[in-house]
């Protein structure tokens, strides 16, 4: 910071210090940097929420199961609540593929070279959702457990996803996005005694750093607690819908 | 990360208050930047000389303001400073839900001229 001769200083106009000597002045602005992506994010919230819909933004690090959570939340949802997916990647629609032949309508980001999805690229491609005909639309977010932290959608609730191969020390090493998961889903518990993951160890340490979360564990391969994660989402749609 | 998007939001508000301000030039750009954003201020720094160039904030300079995550304690009824992200607080060893401060991405203040 640059000195200042007091004396020189006059303050008035908002918190504007003028320094007569070099002519310069310093003026308080107090914008966040991603201002923008806020207020479209509230936008899309205002939208979303206008329509009934509950809106998820699942995160987690690329790998972790994420598309095929989504495939099998939305046939464990079938006949309760029809689910629509935003899915983000860097490049190619493989991901909305094996989703569209899951039969879910989907509509594939491909985000270049962008790390993440933004507020103003998820009301691009929700407008290309028949909106109307959903009840829960799932964002699916670029895999990566760093950027997307910052950037809300207007979603609901954040879900994060860990994986039972990626070890239990992750939540605590990637802290900002597991603090602000709203939901935390343990995946691909199928293969936990094959990766040797330790249960307890995974929970302490989520609990010490996604103090806000819901904790569920699920093989979307085998089916293991699938029921009562689908359970959980239609009774939060129903709420959404009163 | 994604320091280069954040920086060029940096600069196109400190230009715009340069124009709002009828102002000619931007001699520096304060941002506030809190230890759980995420973001890395040697890659600000890094990406912020090519968003400037060209424009009324060449040559400016970057000053960070690093803000220090601090947590509430309820059981304490007080403030700590959580360095490891974690939230444990330092008396009662309780974990704590409420980060208070350290996730601003702020524009702070320009100077201009």
């Amino acid at each position: 910071m640059r000195d200042k001769c007091e004396g020189e200083k006059t303050s008035g106009d908002g918190g504007t210090s003028h320094d007569h000597a070099t002519g310069r002045q310093t003026i308080p602005v107090e914008r966040a940097l991603l201002e923008k992506n806020d207020t479209l994010a509230e936008r899309n919230r205002d939208l979303f929420r206008a329509r009934g819909l509950l809106v998820l933004n699942v995160l987690s690090a690329p790998g972790s199961g994420k598309t095929t959570l989504i495939q099998k939340t939305a046939e464990a949802l079938a006949g309760r609540c029809r689910l629509g997916v935003v899915v983000g990647d860097l490049a190619t629609d493989n991901d909305a593929a094996r989703l569209r032949a899951a039969g879910v309508p989907v509509v594939q980001i491909t985000t270049g070279t962008v790390c993440h999805l933004e507020a103003d690229m998820v009301a691009r491609a929700a407008a290309q959702l028949d909106l109307t005909a959903l009840d829960v639309l799932v964002i699916e977010n670029v895999g990566n457990l760093v950027c997307p932290a910052d950037f809300d959608l207007g979603e609901e609730l954040r879900v994060v996803l860990l994986s039972v191969t990626e070890g239990e020390d992750k939540p605590v090493k990637y802290p900002p996005l597991f603090h602000s998961a709203n939901i935390v889903v343990i995946t691909k518990t199928d293969l936990a005694a094959a990766a040797g993951f330790e249960r307890e160890k995974a929970w302490l340490h989520l609990r010490r750093v996604s103090h806000h979360a819901e904790i569920f564990e699920v093989s979307a391969r085998t089916g293991q607690g699938m029921r009562e994660w689908a359970d959980y989402l239609a009774q939060l749609r129903a709420r959404r819908k009163r | 990360m994604h320091e280069v998007g954040l920086i060029q939001n940096a600069v196109a508000m400190a230009l715009e208050t340069v124009r709002s301000r009828g102002a000619g030039r931007v001699h520096a750009i304060r941002l506030r930047i809190g230890a759980m954003s995420g973001v890395v201020p040697e890659a600000l720094q890094f990406a912020f000389d090519l968003a400037c160039r060209g424009t009324p904030a060449e040559g400016a300079a970057l000053e960070i303001e690093a803000v220090p995550a601090v947590c509430w304690c309820a059981a304490c009824a007080a403030e700590f400073a959580c360095d490891d992200f974690l939230g444990e607080c330092p008396r009662c060893h309780a974990v704590s839900a409420e980060l208070r401060r350290g996730t601003e991405m702020e524009l702070a203040a320009v100077e201009v001229s």
